[in-house]
């Protein structure tokens, strides 16, 4: 990764070496001036990365470090804005895990969510992008096409859209009605309210399908034609041949999916009207966390549930990668 | 004699072969559509029913609106007190100066990043990759507090300010990913013309990063444009309100029983999303196959 920037390290080290001479040389007399000037550019460059990092540097210390140690600060407190935290230690923890029902079912829900929303979600981004691969033609309107899902799935636009789709009266039945099924109120359904929303997260499959796309242009061709002489199944080329080339994308997906699926909110709040219902049914971990944290104005709890969030997401994060040395093929 | 007969083998298998895929490619083909129209169908029944009136929209599965009216879109706009054409405004300042702050703040330190040497540097980006794992949930709260005691509520700051201080890793990233692809002779080219570090970021990089530029600007807007948690935290004067906020509170007020207008609204707020998605899709492909961004 940093092979590439090293060459702009020479020069900056060699014209460190200079100040050192310089320095060296400075009170020697009629070199002096000269060095104080070249001490000063020498002082620019060294200071020239951080101003160009500075606003990176106030972000990252003051609005994302910063807030962070205070919120786990927060997590151990009993804080509502309106007079200080007052340290509680565990209790909000424990009683996050011992007291508190919704949310064991908010957790529930979302793990839910996550584990079958994520895979069917990848599994049809893999298939549409096989089929799309090989120099089919429109290949780039197709892409297009099922790429604009992806880029709206998280509006209220949608989540309203999917609120009067899967409704009593909405589209789905009325098409169901032309087979003679009976609907129901798909959202309305603590059953399959939650399917709803695993169909709206399928049905944004199109930006780990573009990653597929451009990862199987990577797949060595000469690889697919000596399976081909072999006499070997297309199955068999998939199973053996794209699957293991394939599979470093597919863990990368799978992280990058499965942490955004942790913190998905829009849909649940629009389609629920903002409760989580019909009985919990779709009460997402961020929106629970809404919930106590902006409705009801328990910072520290909430700050509790935003911690064990972190912790899931990293420890998933960490777990994916460490399975991976199972079934993921590096090349090298 | 051996090697004739294979051949010979071959070449038939060939024409075959070629027929067969004729026929698999229209197979192709005739499923890549029909996915895509039950994929795309949902949209489309959307902007024909915000044709519709209500009676229609819950009893055609057909997209043509028959009769044809613009009495939703009226209704719409003028909305639930605050008009729609409010935050649609509210939504273009948030978004356009999101664009500019993360084209400006995330590019420099990319820069940084890529291209200058400097003590910490290693510690600095495995801070910024770590930021690309963060969930936003976990600096969501004490954000609020911090800037609810500086008095930002209910402004466009808290939503826009951070975006001047390169917080949304993803483009840092997506441009350091970039940079890399450009040759450092370049710099260094520039810097024996004599050349500082400014003039060399400016004259050399900058242009070079268009299409870097051109994604992040992009998503920014698409992503700026959606958002609906941050702003519902911050802003509380339904004046302030930008679309999604101002589509929620329309469904909250009109319950089920004004679709036609909620419709309209869900068309019109999806609008600069098409748009920028038919100008920009080739660097949006670009950007999420280079860096794997979610759309």
């Amino acid at each position: 990764m940093t092979t590439l920037t090293d060459p702009t390290g020479a020069p900056e080290a060699s014209s460190e070496e200079r100040t050192g001479d310089a320095r060296a040389r400075g009170p020697l007399g009629p070199r002096a001036r000269k060095s104080t000037s070249l001490r000063r550019a020498v002082l620019a460059e060294k200071i020239a990365p951080y101003t160009f990092l500075l606003p990176w540097l106030i972000g990252f210390f003051v609005i994302t470090l910063g807030p962070m140690l205070y919120s786990l600060y927060l997590s151990f407190t009993d804080f509502s804005m309106l007079s200080a935290p007052e340290w509680v230690g565990f209790d909000n923890y424990i009683k996050l895990f011992t007291n508190d029902p919704k949310y064991l079912d908010a957790v529930r829900v979302t793990v839910v969510y996550v584990l079958v929303s994520v895979p069917l979600q990848l599994a049809f981004a893999l298939a549409v992008a096989m089929v799309l691969n090989r120099g089919l033609r429109g290949l780039s309107l197709y892409r297009s096409v099922y790429y604009l899902p992806s880029l709206i799935g998280a509006s209220v636009a949608v989540a309203v859209l999917w609120r009067q789709m899967f409704g009593s009266n909405g589209l789905i039945n009325q098409i169901l009605d032309w087979f003679g099924i009976e609907g129901m109120s798909w959202i309305g359904n603590p059953e399959t309210a939650l399917g709803t929303l695993v169909i709206l997260n399928v049905w944004t499959f199109g930006s780990p399908m573009v990653i597929f796309l451009a990862a199987l242009r990577q797949v060595p061709q000469y690889l697919y034609e000596a399976a081909a002489v072999d006499g070997i199944s297309r199955w068999g080329s998939f199973r053996h041949i794209t699957l293991p080339m394939l599979s470093p994308i597919v863990l990368f997906n799978l992280i990058l999916q499965m942490i955004g699926a942790f913190q998905a909110f829009t849909p649940a709040f629009v389609v629920s009207g903002g409760t989580g219902g019909p009985v919990n049914s779709t009460l997402f971990y961020t929106l629970y966390l809404y919930q106590r944290g902006f409705t009801g104005f328990q910072m520290g709890y909430a700050s509790a549930m935003a911690w064990i969030l972190f912790v899931v997401i990293a420890l998933v994060t960490a777990v994916n990668f460490w399975f991976s040395k199972y079934w993921v093929h590096y090349d090298d | 004699m051996t090697i004739d007969t294979k051949f010979d083998q071959s070449t038939v298998a060939m024409t075959v072969g070629t027929k067969r895929s004729a026929a698999r490619s229209t197979f192709k083909h005739a499923l890549l559509i029909a996915v895509g129209l039950v994929m795309l169908y949902p949209l489309i029944w959307m902007l024909g029913a915000s044709f519709k009136d209500s009676e229609h929209i819950f009893s055609e599965v057909s997209p043509i609106p028959n009769p044809f009216i613009l009495d939703n879109y009226v209704r719409g706009w003028n909305g639930a007190g605050v008009g729609f054409g409010t935050f649609m405004i509210n939504s273009t300042i948030v978004a356009l100066l999101s664009v500019i702050g993360n084209l400006v703040a995330c590019t420099l330190a990319a820069y940084a990043f890529a291209r200058m040497q400097f003590p910490g540097k290693k510690i600095f980006f495995a801070c910024m990759m770590g930021m690309l794992m963060l969930p936003h949930h976990v600096l969501l709260i004490p954000q609020y507090v911090l800037f609810a005691n500086i008095g930002w509520v209910n402004t466009f700051l808290p939503l826009v300010v951070p975006k001047f201080l390169a917080v949304d890793a993803f483009f840092v990233f997506l441009m350091v990913q970039f940079l890399r692809g450009i040759p450092t002779e370049l710099d260094q080219a520039a810097k024996i013309d004599g050349a500082g570090p400014w003039k060399t970021f400016f004259y050399v990089i900058l242009p070079l990063l268009k299409p870097a530029l051109a994604t992040s600007a992009i998503f920014t807007f698409i992503w700026t444009w959606n958002d609906f948690l941050t702003p519902m935290i911050y802003l509380q004067d339904p004046r302030n309100y930008t679309v999604p906020l101002g589509l929620n509170s329309f469904l909250d007020a009109s319950g089920d029983s004004a679709w036609g207008a909620m419709f309209a609204m869900a068309v019109i707020s999806l609008g600069p999303l098409f748009g920028f998605f038919l100008v920009g899709q080739k660097y949006l492909v670009q950007g999420i196959a280079t860096t794997g961004l979610k759309g």
